[in-house]
């Protein structure tokens, strides 16, 4: 597979890893201005150790759904022109603001990803990536809702978390009804579970129908 | 509607922060483009660094203020919970009084309470001694509703008093205090007294000697100290509590250095038998 500009495996204490350039944010290793990118603590990462194409190019537009404390999100901005970052919960979001103090590309937003109106009148139209990692119940319907603001030629890269649907049923269940309501909208490229990095997580890659 | 969040404005006018927060479009535009025809900015570079400083001020206010409602929310849940626990108490009081005239073998208390809700009753007395059982169980289930809400909602309020606290009393220090940013004010000797302003008054009044801790009396430290050094254990504690509450008003992060701090210095307290005793 190949790595976009902007995102390399590099060597940290003598060890290959996946990695961006930019100010370190969750006390992740350094090396030449360069920093790991932790696959544990990130699903897009895991997306790309798991050998999966997410298609974020240098220089993209990307929407970033449920942008948490910015751990993922600040990668996506050091490789990004614009990284809309939308998140509901307070908590997090201070720290999602003081990555923005150190990132100009990343632009936060308290909002609701199952309420896309209330920040279309922010987020522009025709973006490259739509990230989405949301946990919350209805995943695929909030997928579905935000593709207004993809390109044609625009691709989602979007993570599943079974227990976030339901907490009892069977993870391969919940993923096949996801990826059917996912079918609505998009055409499904890829998906692979993002085992052993995050436990019953299915990560999907598609571009809108 | 169909506008941006810059529509009719100067890029320095503090009402784009609140249209970032109150405004919406159904549909998404070329937003830079159009600010650039609009003359809103120069050129595109000039209308992300604009978005990123007002999209930044504006989601740092709005979440400061998210979060400021929600220590009021904990507030109203804990005394609430204090509520519904008085009520059931005294329910279950008359319960047990009433049961206990028609039969020997009544017991007392919540529990009996939820025995009896689940009998049969025989003759129309019996079941409105019955049906009173049951409202003082459903009065202690919602008490238990509300102390497991407290403990979901107290670690994204105040991550740190929680943890030192336990949920139940950091929502009471929040409480007395009158939300976390007073809490964050208070000084460390008063976050000590916190719930002991009567007997305060008393001593004041020259009638009681000085009282060593308030609510924070149901915590460990102080409670499992003994009673000699519990002055001691006590303002050990208000003072780690009254740093807590300052990371979590004004910075908001985890600091778990500070859970270690307060288990040595308690430590420290309780294998110190001379009485020398330094300050905390």
């Amino acid at each position: 597979m190949d790595l976009p500009e902007g995102i390399e495996y590099r060597e940290f204490d003598g060890e290959e890893r996946l990695a961006t350039r930019g100010e370190p944010v969750y006390g992740e290793p350094t090396a030449e201005g360069w920093r790991a990118w932790d696959a544990r603590r990130s699903k897009l990462g895991a997306m790309y150790e798991r050998g999966m194409e997410p298609g974020l190019q240098n220089g993209d537009r990307v929407l970033y759904l449920g942008a948490a404390n910015g751990t993922t999100a600040s990668h996506v901005a050091d490789v990004a022109r614009v990284v809309y970052a939308v998140e509901f919960a307070a908590r997090p979001m201070r720290d999602l603001v003081d990555v923005a103090g150190t990132r100009d590309a990343l632009v936060p937003l308290l909002k609701d990803a199952r309420k896309p109106a209330s920040y279309g009148h922010v987020v522009e139209a025709d973006l490259d990536v739509l990230v989405q990692d949301v946990a919350t119940r209805g995943q695929a319907r909030v997928a579905c809702a935000n593709r207004r603001f993809l390109a044609d030629d625009g691709r989602l890269a979007a993570v599943v978390k079974a227990r976030s649907e339901d907490t009892v049923r069977d993870p391969e269940a919940v993923f096949e009804d996801a990826l059917d309501h996912l079918r609505n909208e998009y055409r499904v490229l890829e998906t692979k579970r993002l085992d052993p990095f995050h436990a019953d997580h299915l990560a999907v890659v598609a571009e809108p129908r | 509607m169909t506008e941006g969040w810059f529509a009719g404005l100067a890029p320095d006018d503090p009402a784009t922060r609140d249209r970032i927060r109150d405004g919406s479009a159904d549909e998404p535009a070329d937003w830079p483009a159009l600010a650039v025809e609009d003359g809103f900015v120069a050129d595109e570079d000039d209308y992300y660094a604009t978005l990123h400083d007002t999209a930044t001020e504006a989601a740092r206010t709005a979440a400061t203020e998210r979060e400021r409602a929600d220590d009021r929310q904990v507030i109203h849940a804990i005394r609430a919970m204090d509520d519904t626990e008085r009520m059931a108490n005294e329910l279950a009081e008359r319960v047990a009084e009433w049961a206990g005239s028609r039969s020997d073998d009544a017991g007392t208390g919540v529990e009996f309470c939820r025995e009896l809700a689940h009998e049969d009753a025989d003759d129309p007395t019996g079941e409105r001694v019955r049906s009173l059982a049951g409202r003082a169980v459903a009065l202690d289930d919602e008490r238990a509703a509300l102390e497991t809400f407290l403990e979901r909602a107290l670690p994204a309020v105040a991550p740190n008093l929680t943890a030192l606290a336990g949920p139940t009393l950091a929502a009471r220090l929040l409480s007395l205090a009158g939300g976390l940013k007073s809490l964050a004010r208070t000084s460390s000797s008063t976050v000590q007294l916190l719930g002991a302003e009567e007997a305060l008054f008393a001593h004041l009044r020259g009638t009681a000697p000085s009282p060593k801790h308030g609510v924070i009396y149901v915590h460990e430290s102080v409670r499992g100290t003994r009673p000699e050094k519990r002055g001691s254990a006590a303002r050990a504690l208000a003072g780690k509590l009254t740093i807590a509450a300052r990371i979590d008003h004004y910075a908001g992060d985890r600091r778990p250095a500070l859970d270690d701090e307060l288990a040595d210095r308690i430590a420290q307290i309780r294998s110190n038998t001379e009485a020398t005793d330094g300050s905390a």
